[in-house]
């Protein structure tokens, strides 16, 4: 096989050096001896299965290299090799080289192999196995026929049952009991304690059944209450394994830089141990790590990984450098002035927001009416016991015990994750993707939604442009496009692609002046494209982006760039006016203003020149005054808002590579239909409302058999499936018939 | 009472073949999970599809990796 199909990418000599220094070696390994190293890499872009094929063939290509296995969801391979015939540098080199360049980020330093939690999947195969078999042990007892046989084995039998459900009552069940006991310490009745307390009662009643021969018990109820909880717990945990909610800043640094030494030589650096002071070589496509003043080179900087607006900005030799932007263009030298962890952008994330957890202060509706239902279960069995106790006392601890058992709110807690969980899947379809299920509770209380400007109700794909000035005749326009044919400046590449001029001339002259403009010249015209004081002009307005035209010296006008607003903008926020507060929240200036006015309802907030941490504090505020608040942005800036916020949604172009930290992450083709999956968060609050009415009922009926003292296993084991069954299906079907609505909606919006 | 003594050692048996069985699978989930089966649930379905050839050449370089370190 060839080792270099198609073009080689540029720009990966020098790039991955940093991976030849042994401290920075310990980090990223997953294991490490003489004959054999393990790295697995995230590499973004695997997508599809003949790029599996490749990865894992790449031995052929290397004969270092041991194994390469692919995990497609996580779009990681991991490689092992022989560090006595190559290195993960030539392992890295050689996947660039074929078009699958690792992402090394400062977030896979010192990540240990982590342990995957399949904790769950366990208990739920212990809870299955134990169902099963006692479901099967069971069953001749159910017909009740007094056989000889089942006479004689029964208790061989049903102390087989015991067997089996012990295992179930302390390890596949444990969640629950922990959880009620967290509960009740805190003075909270949560939905585990009716759990707790039915699925305890059911094993003693049980095993004080069997023990002194009273009855066959009620295993088979245990075991399938267990799992079928479980089963709802496991359908509710869809995890999107190929997206990332907990980003920050260190998923998009480098793990390491070039420093120049006093003697001019380069040595990567790992980019903690950059001190204030240091010199460092920053390349193109490398960002920069920390704040720090440009040296030497010139400084293309493209910022868009904090605010979402990929617009490059120019740095002369002297200026200031912020942590975060992108050079891309010709190598520069700049010298540090903080360490990492202080830069601007990066002190964002010593605020105590991000160590907060937003699900330990939400309550979800399940928890919410489990109180009421466990203070009427309990105040039910006491008074059916007491009245026993008067008629016949015998009976009495059977009825109460049997109350506690049917009232056991199997189906209540089923609900709430059969129902979210199948929406989380109906959003991930239609690509909005949840961090979990009890984002979809919190987006339903949401009150006000504000919304970042460049980057989230803008695009970064297109931008507009108006001319205003004196007419441009047929052959100034021709020049004009002509000259910025041969500009690679991305101002002169918009301002190309929107003019309309075909005729494409041969220059007689043309300079680019960095920083400043292009002149040309063609047969007796002279043009200059550029900045103000360029062409001479006296304009000083700075609020938008401008270029500017003069034509033989003499000043004819200028182009004003205005942001390309989404697809839908207008129509998304009048759709949502009704409900919501609507507050824009921008980085940028004024220069918008009117725009957005034109486009959006008036009752729109609009505020301009936020700051990162005024944004989370304007959050922060409204939210003391008692509004629920989802935030939706993109960039890294936005972070802290989003971590505020009670919904933080981030928009995204390309899923696969960027968002931060945040609750949602929604891709920015499916913009215009957010007011869609707000309106169906509520309806599937409504659905679970309507399951638990459904479970109530089945709860009567069951109360009446045990209120009456006729609560036989069979009724239970008959009712306690049933109820669960009804339940998810009726979610179900309620789920999907909304989510149908969702995707006719969006045809009707497109 | 012979003919009853008979069956009560069948039930036995069948009690006994019932669990190991139960048991057997069990743990075959047990194994299944913990070597990580059901971590990746995607990439084996594709790469069964092109098992055969790496199976040659794995066998081909396993054979070569033996003969180097003998």
């Amino acid at each position: 096989m060839q080792q270099a199909p198609g073009a080689t990418p540029q720009d990966i000599e020098g790039k991955f050096d940093f991976l030849a220094q042994d401290n920075i070696l310990n980090k990223l390994l997953e294991f490490r001896d003489e004959t054999l190293e393990i790295a697995t890499l995230y590499i973004p872009h695997i997508h599809c299965s003949a790029c599996i094929w490749v990865l894992e063939n790449l031995n052929k290509l290397q004969p270092g290299i041991t194994e390469s296995q692919v995990n497609f969801n996580k779009k990681t391979v991991r490689v092992s090799y022989n560090p006595q015939a190559t290195n993960l540098k030539q392992v890295v080199i050689l996947l660039s080289n074929i078009g699958y360049e690792p992402y090394i980020s400062l977030d896979d330093f010192g990540k240990s192999a982590q342990q995957v939690n399949r904790s769950l999947i366990y208990k739920l195969g212990v809870a299955g196995f134990a169902f099963g078999n006692v479901m099967f042990l069971s069953f001749p007892e159910y017909f009740e026929v007094d056989e000889y046989w089942l006479d004689q084995y029964k208790h061989l039998f049903r102390w087989l049952m015991f067997a089996y459900s012990v295992p179930v009552l302390l390890y596949a069940a444990q969640d629950y009991f922990i959880s009620a006991y967290k509960g009740l310490r805190a003075k909270i009745l949560n939905i585990d304690v009716p759990i707790a307390l039915g699925a305890f009662v059911l094993f003693f009643r049980s095993t004080i059944e069997i023990a002194f021969d009273l009855g066959s018990g009620f295993f088979d109820s245990f075991t399938g209450l267990i799992f079928f909880l479980l089963l709802g717990k496991f359908f509710q945990q869809k995890t999107y394994s190929f997206l990332s909610f907990e980003r920050n800043y260190k998923s998009y640094f480098p793990i390491a830089v070039t420093k120049i030494s006093k003697d001019r030589t380069e040595i990567p650096i790992q980019v903690y141990d950059i001190k204030e002071g240091d010199r460092l070589l920053i390349r193109n496509q490398e960002l920069i790590p920390v704040d720090g003043i440009l040296i030497s080179g010139k400084a293309h900087l493209d910022y868009s990984f904090v605010t979402g607006e990929s617009r490059v900005v120019r740095k002369q030799s002297g200026d200031k450098l912020f942590a975060g932007g992108k050079q891309t263009q010709g190598s520069i030298e700049m010298e540090a002035l903080k360490a990492v962890e202080q830069s601007y952008l990066t002190q964002l994330w010593s605020n105590d927001v991000f160590a907060k957890n937003k699900e330990s202060g939400f309550t979800t509706l399940t928890n919410s009416i489990s109180k009421q239902f466990t203070i009427y279960v309990l105040s039910i069995a006491v008074i059916a016991t007491t009245y026993w106790l008067f008629a016949d006392p015998g009976k009495a601890m059977n009825v109460f015990t049997a109350v506690l058992i049917i009232a056991c709110p199997c189906a209540i807690a089923l609900a709430a994750p059969f129902t979210l969980g199948n929406v989380l899947r109906i959003f991930g379809k239609d690509k909005f993707y949840l961090k979990n299920a009890s984002v979809i509770e919190r987006m339903a209380k949401i009150d006000s939604i504000i919304f970042d400007k460049t980057g989230t109700i803008t695009s970064n794909a297109s931008a507009e442009a108006t001319y205003e000035g004196m007419p441009l005749n047929e052959d100034e326009s021709n020049l004009l496009r002509s000259s910025l044919r041969n500009s690679n400046h991305p101002l002169s590449r918009s301002l190309y692609n929107l003019l309309q001029s075909e005729n494409i001339i041969t220059l007689d002259d043309y300079r680019e002046d960095i920083g400043k403009g292009i002149s040309a010249k063609h047969a007796n015209n002279e043009i200059k494209i550029g900045s103000a004081s360029y062409v001479g002009s006296e304009d000083t307005s700075v609020l938008n982006t401008t270029v500017h035209v003069s034509s033989n010296n003499a000043y004819k006008g200028k182009f004003t760039f205005y942001n390309q607003y989404r697809k839908g903008l207008s129509k998304l926020f009048n759709q949502l006016k009704s409900k919501f507060d609507l507050t824009i929240l921008s980085g940028d200036n004024e220069g918008e203003i009117e725009n957005l006015q034109k486009l959006l309802p008036p009752k729109t907030k609009l505020l301009f020149n936020q700051k990162p941490d005024d944004k989370l504090q304007y959050i922060a505020y409204h939210q003391s005054e008692g509004q629920t608040i989802a935030m939706i942005g993109d960039g890294l800036n936005d972070a802290g808002a989003l971590a505020q916020s009670d919904v933080g949604i981030a928009i995204s172009e390309n899923v696969n590579v960027f968002s931060p930290a945040c609750d949602a992450i929604l891709d920015a083709s499916k913009f215009n239909q957010l007011h869609g999956y707000f309106n169906m968060s509520q309806q599937a609050i409504k659905i679970i409302k309507w399951a638990f009415v459904l479970s109530f009922m089945y709860n009567a009926v069951g109360l009446y058999f045990a209120v009456t003292g006729q609560l036989s296993p069979v009724i239970a084991a008959i009712l306690m499936p049933l109820s669960s069954i009804t339940i998810v299906a009726f979610t179900t079907v309620c789920t999907n018939i909304v989510g149908k609505k969702l995707k006719t909606d969006a045809i009707k919006t497109i | 009472m012979a003919q009853h003594y008979r069956g009560m050692s069948v039930i036995y048996i069948l009690l006994a073949v019932s669990v190991v069985v139960a048991i057997f699978f069990f743990a075959a989930f047990v194994i299944a999970v913990r070597k990580g089966q059901y971590d990746d649930s995607y990439t084996p379905s594709v790469r069964m599809l092109f098992e055969d050839e790496v199976v040659k050449k794995k066998t081909k370089e396993s054979s070569k990796i033996i003969t180097k370190t003998d």
